[in-house]
């Protein structure tokens, strides 16, 4: 079947959304006003019906990996096919910080999202399904969405509210898994990946609340739509937090490609000039203004920056900051935040942290002309290719990423820093 | 096809089996946790293990006294 197939009119699904901001151009907190909309539930019949639909749209994860959706649904399809029993999990985790937009929409479109997780479940042939969501708003709105729904009896796969516990590796799949099953949330090791053992060991689809409520617009109004906005490679848009130095912080729905500039520009503008951006969260990168204003927030866009859109976290820095100390507090965040299994991450990450920390005194320091074996940028970039890779889950390789990403961005602050001055003391 | 050393690193306690008998392969990180020799990873912390080293990979594996260590064939790629 392919996406020419669908026909919107056919489906109930009324006009097609606003173009540049599909998702929260459909907010709709209650039920009634939401079936007003974007209709009722354009149910498949069948297992694997959509999965044609996502591939075409080239819809990818949004909770920061960006692994295309087609695949992880075609092959928890292939499972419940196969005659086992398969399960949904929705993600609203968000254990990054400085990122806002599961939250932001659970509050405004829950009904999307959970017309998503009923249409992927049916896709995987799942019976059912849990919503994954941090305490507070995310869980209540959750909630209160499902009672509606109950009571109009428009939900086919039960769904189950599981909150999920504060932390930065809440949200990692196989710690998502632990967490419902009423273990640890930890992550495990990945030789059994959760689409073959997740959940009460069954094949288990885990998927971003945002990556759900794309595809509840794709099985509405089809992947040639989906495909209007965005890239060519990554087509449509995303949600993304902007903060930081900028008139206004927030939840913004932007297109996969728009030039970091014109992202800015969206969330009104840097209040103060900027020396460098954060993009992908505190597992991503910084993008020095002088090189990157106009980079492309895609996946493609910003790889030769070393960096991704990640989970659209994007955080404006300006000169009256250091980045070495704003990177150094995020660091030993990091560091707080490791869950304890693994020794290369557990004895790295604080090392790390602890490095870095150093850097971000100004402080007079010779050590790099007379033991260039001993200089802490040196010993920092050691330390992050020494814990690269080598872990359950990706904290480590994340955390090295941007521990790396800080000493090429902010090289000159080192080299102030070293002289014992700092860009933020600057009159 | 390559095989390829799988280490788990929630099991791994730096006992350091694997580095002894693998010394071609593993060395000790200034934790003693293993890590490739760093002309032996065909990703960053990913030790390929050649034919010859093969037999001793396996003795590796079934003495590691966290049975830590699994010997995984690379391909087909699994996502």
């Amino acid at each position: 079947m392919t996406s020419a197939a669908v026909d919107p009119a056919v489906l109930g699904a009324g006009p097609p959304p606003n173009a540049t901001s599909p998702l929260l151009g459909a907010a709709a907190a209650d039920l009634g006003e939401h079936q007003h909309r974007s209709g009722p539930i354009p149910w498949r019949g069948g297992s694997g019906r959509l999965i044609a639909d996502v591939r075409d749209a080239g819809l990818t994860g949004r909770g920061g990996a960006g692994f295309p959706t087609w695949r992880k649904l075609a092959g928890v399809a292939a499972a419940a096919a196969a005659g086992g029993e398969t399960v949904l999990v929705a993600n609203a985790a968000e254990g990054e910080p400085a990122s806002t937009k599961d939250v932001t929409l659970l509050t405004r479109c829950p009904h999307l999202v959970l017309d998503g997780v009923q249409l992927a479940a049916e896709a995987a042939g799942a019976r059912s399904a849990y919503l994954y969501a941090k305490a507070g708003p995310a869980a209540d709105a959750a909630r209160f969405a499902l009672a509606q729904r109950r009571a109009q009896a428009r939900d086919r796969v039960p769904i189950a509210v599981v909150e999920a516990p504060a932390g930065f590796l809440a949200g990692e799949e196989s710690a998502v898994v632990a967490a419902i099953d009423g273990r640890r949330p930890v992550p495990r090791d990945k030789r059994t990946p959760v689409y073959r053992s997740g959940v009460r060991g069954r094949p288990t689809l885990v998927q971003n609340v945002e990556t759900l409520a794309h595809l509840a617009l794709i099985a509405r109004h089809g992947a040639g739509w989906f495909r209007r906005t965005g890239t060519a490679a990554e087509p449509g848009t995303l949600l993304a937090t902007i903060s930081g130095a900028v008139a206004a912080p927030g939840v913004h729905e932007l297109p996969h490609g728009i030039a970091l500039s014109a992202a800015l520009e969206l969330a009104g503008g840097a209040t103060a000039p900027l020396q460098a951006v954060l993009v992908g969260g505190y597992h991503g990168g910084w993008l020095p203004m002088a090189t990157a204003r106009h980079a492309p927030l895609s996946r493609e866009g910003l790889r030769p920056y070393g960096c991704s859109p990640g989970a659209g976290v994007i955080m404006a820095l300006p000169w009256s900051a250091c980045g070495l100390r704003e990177a150094a507090g995020i660091v030993g965040y990091l560091a707080g935040q490791l869950a304890g299994q693994c020794g290369p991450c557990r004895n790295g990450l604080p090392a790390i942290a602890d490095t870095l920390g150093r850097l971000a005194v100004p402080a007079p320091d010779r050590t790099a002309f007379d033991r260039p074996e001993l200089d802490r940028a040196a010993t920092l970039r050691r330390l992050a290719d020494l814990v690269d890779g080598r872990g359950a889950c990706h904290h480590p390789d994340g955390t090295a990423r941007f521990a790396r990403s800080t000493l090429l961005a902010f090289e000159a602050e080192v080299g102030l820093h070293r002289n014992g001055r700092c860009t933020a003391s600057r009159p | 096809m390559t095989t390829s050393l799988h280490i788990d690193w929630t099991a791994c306690r730096a006992r350091g089996v694997c580095v002894d008998l693998l010394p071609e392969l593993l060395e000790p990180d200034p934790w003693g946790y293993p890590v490739p020799r760093p002309d032996q990873a065909s990703e960053p912390a990913v030790p390929t293990v050649s034919a010859e080293l093969t037999p001793h990979a396996r003795r590796a594996v079934a003495l590691c006294p966290r049975m830590a260590l699994r010997l995984v064939d690379d391909d087909p790629p699994s996502g």
